[in-house]
């Protein structure tokens, strides 16, 4: 928490590290994207298919496009793509710094009069924060598109019928919901393991567990949070 | 050395513990501008406990450190960041960059703190390297380099900003007899060319002769002597004696 204050203070002060941010914009954005999308894909079909026996029981198998874009946007979407960023970004980020902190490569940065707040942890919390989003965007997109191939080629679905019962009740505050969500999941992700990494001790040893704490905690507080986003704001 | 000279650092009745491990227990050390301070003593006595303090890297629980006439144990992080431009700092284990390559490790504080174009940065970067005897390894990762070339790299970032304080964690150790005494050298010239005020921790008595002007033991948390390479030499202390012989009896207790 106290990291998050320090982070933010940090943020828009030059020197603007843009390199850097770059470079994390891809480890998130462009390296998790294949993940992002297997993981969207199959969740949306799994989703036709579920849905499609449970609405069968009362004559209701139309509704499935509602009920997968529904749930992709608003819940799975967003959640899925933070536990699959924090477990693929957040061991990642805890672990870096985590090994920089014990070969004193953070203290190494103070020496050079750069702050590793600024250097280090600015640049991943904005590359998490943009990123999140952006890949929830995809994963709502294929998620739906894997629902609506399942529904087609295997349940037999009428297309325009799929397309148009996805389109009739889908809300732009969906979308929305779930954008706003994966912000807060881009920054709880980035926050917390470079928390973890940064306060990393006792050698090779404290950077695995800095990385698995960092993990654990980044999941468990996405899905608490998501609980409480939703209440409040949606 | 000559008296005239100001105080560059004082480190007064320094006190720093770990949990129940009183690593400085009352350290004084005084630096004057251009004087080259080695501080012996022996492994775990606290010696790179002592450096970190003096460029705030490790806060201390009690003592004061001064640079420049500025009592830097209490500055806020905003304001230590401007002291440590004055300091470049060898670490003991290099602490270079991983994710950088050998030249933007050694141009990092010029990247940080300048305007200069990457071309200038990696020909200041190509002359630092060659002052520590090593060339053709700017690109490399330093994943890729020995132990030794790893710690040269980290002395090439450390003197790349030209400061006028340079801390040496052990420059020498880990290195091969002839380019040790090359380093030596270096650091030598630093002091005589650029009139670096510098402290640096070694084991090794025989670069501590060659580039001290004054040298000081550490012993228990304290600073217990400290005197020319000649005066050392030739300590009554029994203590002092033991460690510059490296004999293994006497009255410091190996276990
Ligand atoms: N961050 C730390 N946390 C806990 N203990 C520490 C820390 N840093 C140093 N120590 C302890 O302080 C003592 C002195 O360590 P220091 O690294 O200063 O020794 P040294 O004199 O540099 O030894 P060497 O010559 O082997 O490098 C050791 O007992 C070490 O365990
Ligand atoms: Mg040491």
């Amino acid at each position: 928490m106290i990291l998050f204050v320090q982070t933010m203070s940090w943020i828009f002060r030059p020197p603007m590290q843009g390199r850097e941010v770059l470079k994390q914009m891809e480890e998130v954005g462009v390296r998790s994207f294949p993940v992002v999308i297997i993981t969207a894909a199959f969740t949306g079909m799994v989703l036709a298919l579920q849905s499609f026996t449970g609405f069968k029981r009362f004559n209701a198998e139309s509704m499935v496009g509602t009920v997968v874009a529904l749930s992709m946007t608003r819940e799975l979407g967003p959640v899925l793509t933070g536990l699959m960023v924090s477990g693929r970004v957040g061991s990642a980020m805890a672990a870096e710094l985590g090994t920089m902190r014990v070969t004193e490569q953070i203290d190494a940065l103070y020496t050079l009069a750069t702050n590793p707040i600024k250097y280090l942890i600015v640049p991943r919390f904005l590359a998490a924060t943009v990123m999140l989003p952006i890949l929830v965007v995809f994963a709502d997109i294929i998620g739906i598109l894997g629902g609506y191939l399942v529904s087609v080629q295997i349940l037999g679905t009428n297309p325009t019928l799929y397309i148009r019962k996805t389109w009739d009740y889908l809300e732009f505050n969906d979308l929305y919901s779930g954008l706003v969500k994966a912000i807060f999941f881009g920054m709880i992700v980035a926050t917390i393991s470079c928390h973890q990494g940064f306060s990393t001790e006792g050698g090779a040893e404290g950077v695995g567990r800095a990385t698995t704490k960092a993990v654990v905690t980044s999941s468990l507080t996405i899905l608490i949070s998501n609980y409480f986003i939703t209440a409040i704001l949606f | 050395m000559d008296k005239e000279f100001p105080i560059k650092i004082r480190v007064v009745n320094l006190h720093k513990s770990f949990g129940g491990n009183r690593v400085l227990r009352g350290c004084d050390l005084e630096v004057r501008q251009g004087e080259s301070m080695v501080v012996i003593g022996g492994s775990g006595s606290g010696k790179t406990v002592l450096i970190k303090c003096i460029i705030g890297l490790i806060r201390p629980d009690e003592g004061e450190i001064y640079v420049d006439g500025l009592e830097i144990t209490q500055l806020k992080e905003r304001e230590m960041n401007e002291v440590r431009k004055k300091f470049g700092m060898l670490f003991q284990g290099g602490a270079l960059f991983d994710s950088l390559r050998v030249w933007e490790n050694v141009g990092f504080g010029l990247v940080q703190h300048t305007q200069l174009s990457e071309e200038e940065i990696r020909k200041i970067a190509t002359e630092k390297l060659r002052l520590v005897g090593l060339k053709d390894i700017e690109d490399r990762m330093p994943a890729e380099l020995s132990g030794g070339m790893r710690k040269r790299v980290s002395l090439a970032r450390a003197i790349a900003m030209e400061p006028e304080i340079l801390l040496y964690d052990e420059p020498t150790t880990g290195i091969d007899p002839i380019m040790a005494d090359a380093i030596n050298d270096l650091i030598i010239q630093m002091r005589e060319k650029l009139n670096v005020t510098s402290i640096a921790i070694t084991h090794d008595m025989k670069s501590a002769y060659k580039i001290a002007d004054r040298i000081a033991m550490l012993y228990q948390g304290k600073i217990i002597e400290v005197g020319t390479p000649h005066e050392i030499k030739g300590s009554p202390n029994p203590i002092v004696q033991q460690f510059v012989q490296g004999k293994s009896e006497g009255p410091i207790q190996i276990l």
